[in-house]
């Protein structure tokens, strides 16, 4: 088994995919593309509040790893969680009334940004303490096996929770006692402003599993179809109570870390390289490649998303804001 | 019936309800090892025979296991995790406060996370860091509920209200109290046995008790300084005044329904707390005694409490440092005397 694939390296071969389902992931990545790219406007305009952290140039970790789950599965996720929550199935509508505090979104305005969830659609809140999901997301592995259910947790975290304590002892948990849960990494060479050659001796993160002694994997996170195999294999070998497996997704954040970021800590030259490495540019090659996919039925796809988008921030800009009275509801069950 | 100690009663009371739901499971360090303690203070003795894989014995990882108890009781779970020293709560507040006791509100309501946390707490001889009186670091907590119990009939009533709460409850206990035997007895413990009723019962999470009824003053305290304050009160007695004991018990709501009635009787309050004056949750208590019914009062609230420095090791700098009956009857004796 091919256990790391660069940036750069041959995209993952289409051809045992069906034409429905790769256009479904294609689709599934431009919505969260321009899904965060409507919300920066949004945001940069004035018209939405609080604070925001995007995933551009990340649809494809999201949408590759939630691919691999079934709808009974869980994620956890963290205050970069658009894309997760996007990939996950939550609809556009209740993530942007989220945005905008109404009460129609998903956590009722409760939660904002840093906290979509919706349990129905198997995404916890977004935890935004970093590492803060791993621990979570073990014991929620923990209950599965204790219920002897067959679902399995998939945990997305950054490169900045392996420097976490919370890290090490959930991972170390899930690990002693071989707990459904997939261990995603995100690594997009920055915690907040920080490169993590600055802050790991070791910078491959996948190297961690061993110590605890279970399986790792580095994998090209900007190549949706690598991702979805990486995660197709992990969702199964925790299915059958071989877990964890901890997944390492080599990608790149196109936007700031948040709100007005313009990301001058991050090198000109490396920007230009991972833009030239854009899981959806990729995507598209490979998709066009295929004798069966035109680009009018990318294009007519991007048309789609863009009014389902436009409908939904219209909607979402009139969608009821809270009373005073829900101040103090939902605090106890 | 039959009379039991407060360790003997948790550990019944875990028992019933691992008995009753088959989601309620125990998490902590060494919390059931064969040949071993049963958790710090024997609670747990026993119960990983009697419950195979319901009584997980995790790494030294206070953090870890505790978001795996708000991980698993979100998913429908009632995990009760076992803090060996509640100094190490310090270790695992992130997952209580920022996850446990948040997300039903991020959620928007949608998730329960029926969980206990149960924790040791007092100075016993054991230096600094494993002896703090931890309730004031939570009961500030918006969406956690705290308790603490003083005697073997309220651990088990309230251990079992807390299981079966839908909500994260932390219920602190003292090492003094527990009356564990054997090896793991401790000196100086006081007698908080009980009787406790053969048949289910459960002692609600948001009451105060009534301990010693009196006319002349009311003395509030919880835990040790619970037994503490009955004791001054027998020593006021002799001296002709009449003090109300009050067992506070629920830190996180108070019952200022109970306090109150009692104040209005009164006039007069001393609120006793084990821990450092300062930010104390007798601070708390003080406030909400005058926002409730300060107009009862005939003469300002007196505390007694521990001075603030950390807890000493030196068995006479701890004696001092702890409030003792001696303080408890001089301050009441003043107050009454205004």
């Amino acid at each position: 088994m091919k256990t790391t694939s660069a940036p750069g390296a041959a995209p993952a071969t289409a051809t045992h995919r069906d034409r429905a389902s790769l256009l479904g992931l294609y689709e599934r990545i431009v919505l969260i593309r321009e899904f965060e790219e409507r919300v920066k406007f949004l945001f940069l305009e004035g018209t939405m509040p609080g604070t925001i952290h995007q995933c551009q140039g990340q649809e494809a970790t999201a949408v590759g790893v939630c691919s691999a789950l079934q709808p009974g599965d869980y994620i956890t996720s963290t205050f970069r969680g658009h894309g997760h929550a996007l990939a996950k199935g939550l609809s556009v509508q209740e993530l942007l009334d989220e945005l905008f505090g109404a009460t129609t979104g998903c956590c009722k305005g409760k939660g904002g940004s840093m906290h979509m969830g919706n349990m129905d659609k198997g995404m916890v809140p977004g935890i935004a303490i970093v590492a803060g999901g791993i621990p979570l997301a073990a014991g929620m592995a923990l209950a599965f096996k204790m219920q002897k259910k067959p679902q399995v947790v998939a945990c997305f975290f950054g490169d900045g929770a392996v420097a976490e304590g919370a890290f090490h002892e959930g991972v170390n948990m899930a690990a002693i006692w071989n707990l459904p849960v997939v261990l995603v990494c995100e690594n997009n060479l920055y915690g907040a402003s920080t490169h993590i050659g600055k802050v790991m001796k070791n910078p491959k993160i996948s190297d961690r599993a061993a110590s605890y002694g279970f399986r790792g994997e580095t994998v090209d996170g900007n190549d949706v179809l690598a991702v979805l195999a990486a995660a197709e294999r992990a969702v199964a070998e925790c299915r059958a109570g071989k877990g964890p497996v901890l997944l390492e997704l080599l990608t790149y954040r196109r936007t700031g870390h948040s709100r007005r970021d313009a990301c001058h800590y991050q090198p000109k030259d490396e920007r230009e390289a991972w833009f030239a490495r854009d899981p959806i540019t990729r995507f598209a090659e490979v998709l066009l490649a295929r004798p069966d996919v035109k680009q009018a039925d990318l294009d007519a796809i991007k048309a789609k998303i863009d009014a389902e988008i436009q409908t939904a921030v219209v909607n979402a800009q009139k969608a009821p804001q809270p009373t005073l009275a829900n101040l103090t509801e939902d605090v106890f069950a | 019936m039959k009379r039991q100690g407060i360790a003997e009663a948790l550990r019944d009371g875990i028992a019933e309800e691992m008995m009753r739901d088959s989601s309620v499971f125990c998490i902590g360090e060494d919390i059931g090892v064969p040949g071993g303690w049963g958790g710090a203070f024997t609670v747990t003795l026993g119960l990983s025979e009697k419950f195979p894989g319901r009584i997980i014995d995790t790494p030294i990882a206070e953090l870890g296991f505790t978001g795996m108890a708000v991980g698993a009781a979100m998913m429908g779970m009632r995990p009760i995790a076992d803090m060996q020293y509640g100094d190490f709560l310090f270790l695992a507040s992130d997952q209580l406060i920022n996850n446990a006791a948040k997300m039903r509100y991020m959620s928007g309501g949608t998730i329960k996370v029926p969980m206990v946390m149960r924790a040791p707490i007092g100075a016993t001889g054991r230096g600094s860091q494993h002896a703090q009186s931890m309730e004031r670091y939570f009961t500030g907590v918006p969406g956690l509920k705290v308790v603490a119990v003083s005697t073997a009939y309220d651990a088990k009533g309230m251990l079992k209200a807390a299981v079966r709460d839908d909500n994260p409850v932390m219920i602190f206990e003292h090492k003094l109290l527990y009356g564990s035997k054997g090896a793991r007895a401790e000196p100086g413990a006081v007698d908080a046995t009980s009787d406790i009723p053969d048949e289910d019962y459960v002692v609600p999470l948001d009451r105060a008790v009534v301990r010693r009824e009196g006319k002349h003053v009311t003395i509030l305290g919880w835990l040790l300084m619970a037994h503490f304050a009955a004791q001054a009160a027998e020593q006021l007695a002799q001296e002709g005044i009449e003090a109300e004991v009050i067992d506070v018990r629920s830190l996180s709501p108070i019952d200022y329904e109970t306090i109150g009635a009692s104040l209005r009787k009164t006039g007069r309050v001393v609120i006793v707390e084990e821990g450092p004056k300062t930010g104390g949750v007798s601070a708390e208590i003080a406030a909400g005694i005058m926002e409730h019914c300060g107009d009862s009062l005939q003469a300002p609230v007196v505390r007694v409490a521990s001075p603030d420095v950390p807890v000493p090791f030196s068995p006479i700098l701890e004696n001092a440092y702890r409030p003792d009956v001696a303080r408890i009857v001089a301050a009441a004796r003043s107050l009454a005397q205004m």
